[in-house]
């Protein structure tokens, strides 16, 4: 039935999603010339996003080591509750069906709740990340009551010396205080949100334990080398062998088990994982950050990757419709160095940020290409050469080490979470979470 | 599709054939009332609210059938309006099916 139209470029194994794409298709297929495949159609852009990141505020109580937006401190240029609604109604009109919610710690902001009311109000779905700070029993009856809201809360060790290592003490029984209020509130499938690490990536069986435990879903993503992430990554980031048994996990437990499509530079060891596969910066997705830039992803934020700013005439549509870069992004990319390699068709080379922020090339391998041509590409440059981060709202009471050394030409030894490669300042301070004081909130 | 906190309702959705073995093409159907649709070039985006999963519709054509089908006493009544030539109908009502089984359209009650 599907002959008449060329296959999708990506394999994607049989998510019912795309299998409407592939029935419509046999159905469009006597009536219309063979329409480009759907991924084409994406990696060209759309009208308006399928769903947009948007950073509420930099503010955050807590310091995890890995922060992809450098999260501690508000920034006074944040956008007004006003500002906000503007913003919803203008993805109201766009038909944009929900925004993912994060920051910072979203729900520190006063008017938070307020925001979230407005937006579902305004057919605006609404999934928000949280450490779980405010998810109090009556919180969590409120959001249980919504069909357009969806809660994320974020978990990176399945036991509390894991996760409280990189998120901060006592961060680990904030979260399942928070996962034990919305599961005794009723709300049934709430995300519980996995950042992988080489010190998390032998959890994976306990992690599920946990969302099994509270009716939730398990949610793996990618450790990114945005934000303050740039400073951890050699330490955090799972080793080749951690990568391999990772991908056989989630192969292995199929679509029980989201990955928000991060993975998909794992395609390139043969069969892809549910999703579409490929990157949708600029195309498909895009973040608003909390002063209103527009980035074409939330792990790229770097002054490269502005494409403009919502307070600006024209809004963000026009941001969307209009900007240079996104013009860019959304033209047909040559694989570059990697357009030779077998497993190119399914990686497409893997990840722009991770790339950026390891001073690598956009158009070669992903720092964790499966083929090794990253860790290759790797030894060979200079790590503290690659960009830095735009903004930094780390919280000044911990300074965030700045990489000065080279990038050692193998994978560093396991040497705990020291942050950065920097050496401390003072003994006292080797614990990346030394001088921490959490927010006066 | 794309990367990290967006798009995991791409992940998701309805078992591969779920929905295949056969759709009632005489019963009255409906869009489902917790699902969004948005026009693209390409056919349509939808987006239900409940499962929070997305799904593709790969053509306009398609696209007009589905938005035949509130008005309409019977789906093929739907893809009749929609202007579906009688030879397509197999395709559509297959297409048809797997939307049923992701529950973006559901078989609408008589009032």
């Amino acid at each position: 039935m599907t002959a008449a139209t060329a296959a999708p470029a990506i394999r994607a194994p049989a998510p019912a999603t795309v299998t409407p794409a592939t029935a419509a298709r046999a159905a469009a297929a006597p009536a219309t010339a063979a329409p480009l495949p759907l991924v084409q159609q994406f990696q060209y852009g759309l009208d308006a996003p399928i769903c947009l990141t948007w950073e509420l505020t930099y503010a955050c109580n807590l310091a995890c080591v890995h922060c992809l937006s450098s999260s501690g401190r508000r920034d006074p240029r944040e956008l007004s509750t006003a500002e906000c609604k503007a913003v919803i109604d203008e993805l109201e009109r766009m038909q944009v069906f929900y925004v993912n919610i994060g920051g910072g710690e979203p729900t520190v902001r006063p008017d938070f709740w307020e925001l979230v009311d407005y937006a579902t109000g305004h057919h605006v779905g609404v999934k928000f990340s949280t450490n779980g700070v405010k998810i109090t029993p009556a919180v969590a009856q409120r959001l249980a009551g919504s069909d357009y809201i969806d809660v994320q809360i974020s978990l990176d060790g399945a036991t509390a010396e894991v996760n409280d290592a990189v998120r901060g003490q006592g961060s680990y029984a904030t979260a399942l205080r928070a996962m034990r209020n919305l599961a005794d509130a009723g709300f049934a499938g709430f995300k519980i949100s996995v950042v992988v690490t080489r010190q998390n990536a032998g959890q994976l069986d306990d992690f599920k334990a946990i969302a099994d435990r509270y009716g939730a879903q398990l949610r793996l993503t990618r450790l990114r080398p945005s934000g303050r992430g740039a400073d951890v990554w050699d330490e955090l980031h799972p080793t080749a062998g951690q990568q391999r048994e990772l991908y056989d996990w989630l192969v292995a437990r199929g679509e029980q088990v989201l990955t928000g499509d991060s993975f998909f530079h794992l395609a390139g060891y043969g069969e892809a994982l549910p999703g579409l596969n490929l990157c949708g910066a600029g195309r498909v997705v895009c973040l608003i950050d909390p002063v209103g830039d527009v980035y074409a992803c939330p792990f790229a934020i770097h002054d490269n990757f502005l494409a403009g700013n919502v307070r600006a005439p024209g809004g963000f549509a026009s941001v969307w419709r209009e900007s240079e870069l996104f013009a860019d992004l959304r033209r047909p990319q040559t694989g570059g160095a990697c357009q030779s390699c077998s497993a190119f068709d399914s990686c497409r080379g893997g990840c722009m940020a991770a790339k950026f922020f390891t001073g690598l090339p956009l158009n070669g391998p992903d720092p964790e290409c499966v083929k090794g041509h990253g860790a290759s590409a790797l030894a060979g440059t200079d790590g503290a050469a690659a960009p830095r981060p735009s903004g930094d709202h780390s919280h000044r009471s911990r300074p965030v080490p700045v990489s000065i050394s080279a990038r050692p030409a193998t994978e560093p030894p396991d040497i705990g979470l020291l942050v950065g490669r920097r050496p401390p300042d003072r003994a006292c301070e080797e614990n990346p979470l030394a001088g921490f004081v959490p927010g006066g909130r | 599709m794309a990367c990290a906190v967006s798009t995991d309702t791409v992940a998701g959705g309805a078992r591969a054939g779920s929905g295949l073995a056969g759709f009632d093409l005489d019963s009255p159907w409906q869009l489902h009332p917790q699902v969004s649709v948005r026009p693209e070039r390409f056919g349509a985006l939808l987006y239900h609210f409940g499962t929070r999963r997305l799904s593709f519709l790969k053509s306009p054509a398609l696209l007009a059938v589905v938005r035949s089908l509130d008005g309409a006493p019977t789906a093929r009544a739907a893809c009749a309006a929609a202007g579906v030539p009688a030879a397509d109908l197999p395709a559509y009502a297959s297409a048809l099916a797997t939307l049923a089984g992701s529950r973006m359209i559901c078989q609408r009650t008589a009032q």
